[in-house]
């Protein structure tokens, strides 16, 4: 069976960019712009070391978003799998050879750029898994012997990063990873069971967690027992949050942020000094943006005639999300400080890089909305 | 295609329950956000504060003390040390070698600086050596370029240019002890010091000053961004003493001939102590560096007590100077006159007990005034018996004695008027009659201070109720005080006369016991009262077999020798008492150095100066720099 778009033929160059979502674009280059001018201010008003960098990697992230956007479909589709195994390789090549930066292991250094492949499986785990309920009926998701497999791609790099140890990216891999599941229609007592069995296994977890990321959830719990120690970042977080009040400080006078109270702000942190700086109206200004990006990206998915390009469009859009929510959470004080990055803003090349290609495959989808692909043998186009 | 419609429509419906998640989830962010930022907003504000802003206390200097022509006695000294901040300096080995290379640091010096520098913050000053003289700060200033990290802080050190001579009565400034602290805030610098001892301690708080304050910006490690606000301190008082520094000066350097003396000069006038020497006495620039553990426990643990000032702390019998008493109580009383005599032949009975003499062999008929030019005790066991305890007691108290007469120094002892309400209430026993003799010459129980013996000498040379100063109040119109006029005692001037009559007789007739050791130049001799003070009991088996001289005896055995005198005999300007512990006889030890005080107090006549006419002499006077 071959596959055919609606309209019976090949999208030229042209009436690719033609079909890209440009607001979408203008939008993800508005967020980036924001992170970059927060990147500047918490650099003490200067582009270095941070606010440079970040705006070249933009640019490079940029480029590679519309490479990936305006490639077909169907090739992501066709190669979705060995994204995905080589990605998993990377990191099994990570545990083996991975060179240790900050006490974890997360690189692999590549002697001119240093690969962090657990960022990279964000969006390997997205499309592996696309790809697998891309392949099987409605029926077969109802049968459990069916979903072993896709648990086990979920599972397994999610364990790897585990022991780097990044929790962060562990935990965030098991729910993207479960978005999916929930999505594609896994009933919902199945979750409910793989929670119960999740429960079950916490003692196992906790037995790999490092001492500090023990302490991190202890903290979380209790975070007035230690006000010097862990609890020190959440505390300092929300000094600089609530002193900001309503209208902020000030561009650039953020005593919190601009004094080294404020813990990674330049990372992790960076929400706190927006919010410090310009206070609840900017902090609800950049959600709401966020807002919006997620909003198409669930628009775009609807619109999706292909369950490939659906899947890959709302687990991209689900995976940011979640993101966003887990890292405004987290230096609100509402979940333990896991170390998430807060996309699109928070300093970080690779990071950067996988939210851009994640947008790119997201674009890629929508431009192929009705291309309409058959379960099986999808490669006979190439 | 059924199938896959059905499969879109339950992707549609699931995506719409994750749309409907999302947005739970961004409400309880947007509501966190507006909890933190709007209603615990003002808390987090003030928390900001706390951590950005830090108040620096800046010690003010310490107020100078100076004697009474403003002659330095403590003074703030200029201290340098050279400082390394770690991250001005791209290599810290090479400035410390360009620096070795100036001021020679030894290689341990520079180990422990790396070392520091290791351990602190880079932006934390280190201290690589401390007390630099000025040829070393010279060769550093002018090399500055060359040694980035390098900086001199100056810092000010208390200093007492006079050293032991006037480490008693100024007492030393040391590190602040935990039970001190407490209210000032300046108390918790590090490096502060407070008075600890004399005047130091007593005015401590008029020296001390009032600390300015620096609100400076710091951020998460420490570092001063910026002075936000700045009040500045109120430096300490300068506090004037009625010290004669060059009075006190030959005092000390008078008793440094005995282990163990003290003098205490006094304007008879106006009850200015113009000197208060104590000996042995201790290095108070020592203290203010602080002490090493060994060093201070030598200090504390010598048997010769070297931190009391025996001046005020000091307890002794005042032996035969107490006889100055009796005389004054007995005629003041009008039971005794001064012709009335009696007949001493070395011992008198009283009861059962036996009352000996000095003088074994008696001294025949005696008047009062030959009494107290020969101090014969039985004369004042007469006397002091025929009165009575209570009389002498009052006399006593009238003179000074008995009672604290300073507050401006630490430690003074209050001495003892004994009583017999006094004995009954401290031992339960009666007093005794041959106690009233006893203490008739000054023996027993009666405890007095060198400053109470030299106030008694200056209560009877002016006949008023002189009280002693040490610190010159400033004027509030900036004009010296007036002297101040004592009350006149309650004695008669009848009464008075007599007795320093008697004290004249003691120094300039022949029979005096101070005679040999008296002033001879006209116009200037002195009028005094010799004592000895008996440190322990003689029995009478010794007695009888003959009582051992004072140098036969062991150190700690031999008499206090005493002397309290006044000068010159008309018009009295000075008063003085010397006591010479275990000295022997008054009259050969003590009085030799009264006589040298009052004699270069009188050429010298610091209260007959105005001060500021001596202010000229004070600046080409030698060792004032």
């Amino acid at each position: 069976m071959a596959t055919v778009s609606a309209t019976g033929e090949e999208l030229t160059l042209g009436r690719k960019l033609l079909l890209l979502n440009w607001p979408l674009v203008l939008l993800l280059c508005l967020i980036s712009a924001i992170g970059v001018g927060m990147l500047y201010s918490a650099g003490g008003g200067s582009w270095e070391p941070w606010a440079m960098r970040q705006v070249m990697r933009l640019g490079a992230a940029l480029v590679l978003m519309l490479v990936v956007a305006l490639i077909d479909i169907r090739f992501w589709l066709r190669y979705a799998y060995a994204i995905y195994f080589v990605t998993a390789a990377l990191l099994v090549g990570v545990e083996v050879a991975g060179a240790t930066g900050m006490g974890a292991r997360r690189w692999i250094d590549l002697g001119v750029v240093r690969l962090q492949p657990s960022e990279l499986m964000k969006i390997a785990l997205i499309l592996g898994l696309a790809r697998y309920f891309h392949g099987i009926s409605i029926e077969d998701v109802g049968r459990p012997s069916r979903l072993l497999a896709p648990v086990l791609m979920t599972l397994a790099p999610a364990f790897l990063v585990l022991r780097q140890p990044d929790l962060g990216t562990a935990v965030m891999l098991v729910i993207a990873g479960a978005t999916i599941f929930f999505v594609v229609g896994v009933r919902l007592w199945k979750f409910a069971a793989v929670g119960a069995l999740g429960l079950a296994a916490m003692p196992v977890v906790w037995s790999f967690l490092r001492p500090y990321q023990r302490q991190r959830i202890l903290t979380f719990f209790d975070p007035e027992t230690d006000p010097l120690g862990a609890g020190y970042h959440i505390l300092q977080a929300k000094i600089a949050l609530g002193s900001g009040g309503v209208f902020g400080k000030g561009y650039m006078q953020g005593s919190q942020a601009h004094l080294d109270f404020l813990p990674e702000r330049q990372t992790d942190f960076i929400f706190t000094m927006l919010a410090e700086e310009f206070g609840l109206i900017g902090g609800l200004e950049v959600l709401a943006l966020f807002l919006v990006l997620f909003a198409y990206g669930f628009g775009i998915a609807l619109r999706i005639r292909n369950q490939f390009g659906r899947v890959v469009a709302l687990g991209v859009t689900m995976t940011v999300s979640i993101y966003v929510s887990l890292n405004i959470a987290m230096v609100m004080g509402l979940v333990p400080v896991v170390g998430a990055p807060l996309p699109l803003i928070s300093y970080g090349g690779t990071a950067m890089l996988s939210v851009m290609v994640g947008y790119g495959l997201l674009l890629s989808a929508s431009i192929g909305k009705d291309t309409a692909i058959g379960k099986s043998a999808p490669f006979d186009d190439f | 295609m059924y199938r896959d419609n059905e499969r879109y429509r339950l992707f549609t419906r699931r995506a719409a329950l994750l749309a409907g998640a999302k947005l739970v989830v961004a409400s309880v962010l947007a509501g966190r956000m507006y909890q933190i930022q709007v209603i615990e907003s003002d808390r987090y504000k003030m928390l900001a504060e706390d951590n950005r802003i830090n108040m620096r206390l800046i010690a003010p200097p310490r107020g100078r003390i100076v004697d009474r022509f403003s002659s330095p006695l403590a003074v703030n000294r200029e201290s340098y040390r050279v400082l390394l901040i770690a991250e001005q300096t791209d290599d810290v080995n090479a400035t410390l070698e360009k620096l070795d290379r100036l001021i020679g640091l030894g290689k341990s010096e520079r180990r422990r600086v790396l070392r520091e520098v290791g351990k602190r913050r880079s932006f934390v000053p280190v201290t690589v050596r401390e007390g630099l003289d000025w040829r070393a700060v010279a060769k550093i200033e002018v090399n500055a370029p060359y040694l980035p990290g390098i900086s001199i802080d100056v810092d000010f050190a208390r200093d007492y240019p006079h050293s032991v001579k006037s480490a008693h009565v100024l007492g030393y400034v040391a590190a602040v002890s935990e039970p001190e602290l407490g209210g000032d805030p300046l108390l918790e610098l590090p490096g502060f010091r407070i008075g600890k001892e004399g005047v130091e301690k007593t005015r401590d708080l008029a020296l001390r000053g009032k600390a300015g304050a620096s609100q400076v910006e710091v951020n998460a490690m420490g570092r001063v961004i910026r002075e936000v606000g700045r009040v500045e301190g109120v430096p300490g008082n300068e506090v004037r003493l009625t010290i004669d520094m060059a009075m006190q000066t030959l005092a000390q350097d008078r008793l440094a001939y005995h282990q163990s003396a003290s003098a205490v000069l006094l304007g008879v006038e106006t009850g200015e102590i113009l000197a208060m020497a104590s000996t042995p006495s201790y290095e108070p620039n020592q203290f203010v560096r602080g002490l090493d553990a060994e060093t201070w426990r030598s200090v504390i643990s010598d048997p010769m007590t070297p931190l009391v000032n025996r001046s005020l702390s000091g307890l002794y019998a005042p032996g035969s100077t107490f006889k100055l008493v009796v005389a004054l109580a007995a005629l003041n009383s009008g039971r005794w006159w001064p012709g009335r005599r009696t007949y001493c032949r070395g011992f008198m009975e009283l009861g059962r007990a036996q009352f000996h003499c000095w003088n074994k062999h008696g001294h025949g008929w005696l008047d009062l005034l030959g009494a107290i030019e020969q101090s014969c005790d039985i004369y004042f066991y007469e006397l002091a018996h025929k009165i009575g305890i209570d009389r002498i007691a009052e006399m006593a108290v009238e003179l000074g004695l008995g009672a604290k007469l300073l507050s401006e120094l630490p430690g003074e002892q209050e001495g003892l008027v004994p009583t017999p309400g006094w004995k009954l209430a401290a031992t339960g026993e009666k007093w005794q009659g041959g106690e009233t003799l006893i203490t008739g010459i000054g023996q027993g129980f009666v405890l007095t201070t060198p400053l109470q013996l030299a106030v008694m000498a200056a209560r009877i040379a002016s006949g008023r109720a002189v009280r002693p100063r040490l610190v010159i109040e400033p004027a509030a119109d900036g004009t010296p005080p007036d002297e101040p006029l004592f009350p006149a005692l309650e004695i008669r001037e009848t009464a008075l006369r007599v007795v320093r009559r008697g004290m004249d007789a003691v120094a300039n007739r022949e029979r005096g016991t101070a005679y040999r050791y008296s002033i001879r130049e006209p116009e200037l001799e002195l009028a005094g009262k010799t004592g000895t003070s008996q440190v322990r009991r003689i029995s009478k088996r010794e007695r009888g077999s003959g009582v051992l001289k004072n140098h036969q005896r062991p150190w700690r055995e031999r008499d206090h020798a005493l002397f309290v005198a006044y000068a010159p005999v008309e018009r009295p300007r000075y008063a003085i008492s010397v006591v010479v512990e275990h000295g022997g006889a008054g009259s050969s030890v003590a009085t030799p150095i009264a006589r040298d005080l009052l004699l270069e107090a009188q050429r010298r006549d610091p209260l007959g100066v105005d001060a500021d006419n001596r202010l000229a002499w004070v600046e080409t006077a030698p060792g004032q720099g």
